[in-house]
């Protein structure tokens, strides 16, 4: 029954002759849509909000540590996720800037990760500032951290919950993301284990969605995957998601980053 | 009720001490006919000229209608103003710009589009108006980035 | 002003100053509704003013089928390194920004 269903989904997602043609069309639609993008406004939005003062201690998050030294913002976001000391454990952009609101602004987590994704009139802080930190990594080799035993772990776990089918449908990351020329509608989904795929992707997340009008994360990207595939919502942060987001780091590591993009 | 009165005093303060703010032109019944041709109309383009000195630079296909990415240059010479309708749009005049000392008659502008339609571009130029058209395909997108 | 960040680039190569500007807006056609399901008023930008030297060069009238937070383009001939150029707009409910660059 699940194997009829996925020769299915591959016949219906298989391109048609004539599709190359449309293939071109779209990615020049995506050069025009990048050119013409307004993903900067939420840079400059993100710069301010690093810059402000907040929290009880009415400081600003200048000094936080992205793991290239407190206040580093330079090739930070193409380093990371990775493994942090001062924690114990792997995280990601949005995990660590969520942990310096907490430590150096003194904010509670619970103020912290209140609204973690906006919407298009009242974008999320954390969207602003993962637009202006990501922008400061531009040209840099993406280059997550792979090396310590707690890298390895979480990568070996990004992995498995990557080929893990669960849910009403028995869905993975890799019954869309699995297999070469496959497609939803006109969106060509690329496999996401494979570095020649997985390069363009992380290189341009975060980015700026025209369909909605708003800067969106790799937290958002993976909560509405999971959504998509009807399975239950992934705590925000959590070493489920900072894992998978390990994986396709490392599966990109190697390509320049050139976000934040911007996409359909 | 504070902030109420913070907005309406921002708001006049806005309008006094900025008039380069206010007055400024706005052709309402063009912008609000329903048709193309009452847009055009509006425009006083009625009868335009096909041309091909007018260059549409549009993507074939649009991944998404939100933001379709339309440039447009008008070799004609004299060029003053150029206009912006699709023509499929619930109100096609998307734009207008009229160009003065020194300006190219050259535009980069993202327009929304509902649903497949022509983009169709009017120039002025001599006292004259001329169109020129492309089609734009808008697909429903997939569900991913 | 409570609009949203606006910016803009102005550079000349081979006597032709190129404008690239973006506002922050939301451009509401009024026919989207809210999370509670209201329609969310009409609110977009009506006019925008691109001035080179304080002398106005385009002046544009816009409506809510332009997508939301506008990117324009101009090209203007003439202006040199360091000349002002300044982009304003003004929306249909009185709400108005600028910016002002000097040319790279």
């Amino acid at each position: 029954m699940i194997r009829a269903a996925v020769v299915f989904l591959a016949a219906v997602c298989a391109l048609p002759a004539g599709a190359q043609d449309a293939k071109k069309e779209i990615e020049r639609y995506q050069r025009m849509v990048s050119e013409g993008s307004p993903v900067e406004l939420f840079e400059i939005g993100g710069e301010e909000l690093w810059k402000k003062p907040a929290g009880p201690r009415n400081v600003s998050l200048e000094k936080c540590d992205l793991g290239l030294g407190p206040g580093v913002l330079k090739g930070a976001y193409a380093r990371l996720p990775r493994y942090f000391a001062d924690t114990d454990r792997v995280m990601d952009l949005e995990t660590r800037l969520v942990h310096c609101m907490t430590t150096l602004q003194g904010r509670s987590l619970q103020d912290a990760t209140r609204r973690v994704f906006g919407n298009e009139d009242r974008p999320s802080e954390l969207e602003y500032l993962s637009a202006y930190i990501a922008a400061q990594s531009r040209g840099v080799k993406m280059a997550p951290g792979t090396r310590h035993p707690k890298e390895q772990a979480a990568l070996e776990l990004g992995r498995a919950l990557f080929f893990h089918r669960a849910g009403p449908w028995d869905f993975s990351c890799a019954s869309c993301h699995g297999e070469p020329d496959r497609r939803i509608r006109m969106q060509e989904l690329p496999v996401l284990y494979e570095p020649r795929y997985a390069r363009a992707v992380v290189a341009t997340w975060p980015a700026y969605r025209v369909s909605n009008s708003q800067l969106k994360t790799m937290q958002w990207r993976l909560n509405d995957c999971y959504r998509q595939m009807r399975m239950p919502e992934p705590t925000f942060g959590s070493e489920a998601t900072v894992a998978l987001n390990l994986f396709l780091a490392a599966t990109g590591q190697g390509e320049p980053y050139r976000g934040p993009g911007t996409k359909r | 009720m504070d902030r109420l009165r913070r907005t309406v005093v921002a708001a006049l303060g806005a309008a006094l001490l900025k008039p380069w703010a206010v007055l400024a032109a706005w052709n309402k019944e063009a912008f609000g006919a329903k048709t193309a041709p009452e847009a055009l109309k509006g425009i006083g383009a009625v009868g335009a000229a096909p041309s091909k000195d007018i260059v549409i630079d549009v993507p074939q296909i649009a991944e998404n209608g939100a933001v379709v990415p339309v440039e447009i240059t008008s070799n004609i010479p004299g060029t003053k103003s150029l206009s912006v309708l699709v023509d499929k749009n619930p109100f096609p005049l998307v734009a207008k710009f009229d160009f003065m000392e020194g300006a190219l008659p050259f535009v980069k502008v993202n327009v929304k589009m509902g649903e497949t339609s022509d983009v169709r571009v009017i120039a002025e130029a001599g006292g004259k108006h001329y169109v020129a058209t492309k089609e734009v395909k808008v697909t429903i997108g997939g569900c991913g980035g | 002003m409570a609009a949203g960040p606006m910016k803009m680039r102005a550079s000349v190569n081979g006597g032709v100053t190129d404008i690239r500007v973006l506002m922050t807006h939301p451009m509401e056609t009024g026919q989207r509704k809210d999370q509670d399901g209201k329609l969310v008023p009409m609110h977009f930008i009506q006019n925008v003013t691109v001035k080179l030297n304080g002398k106005t060069v385009v002046e544009s009238q816009i409506s809510q089928g332009v997508s939301r937070n506008p990117v324009f383009s101009f090209r203007v001939k003439g202006g040199a390194r360091g000349d002002k150029v300044e982009v304003s707009w003004v929306d249909n409910q009185g709400e108005s920004n600028r910016t002002e660059t000097a040319i790279a």
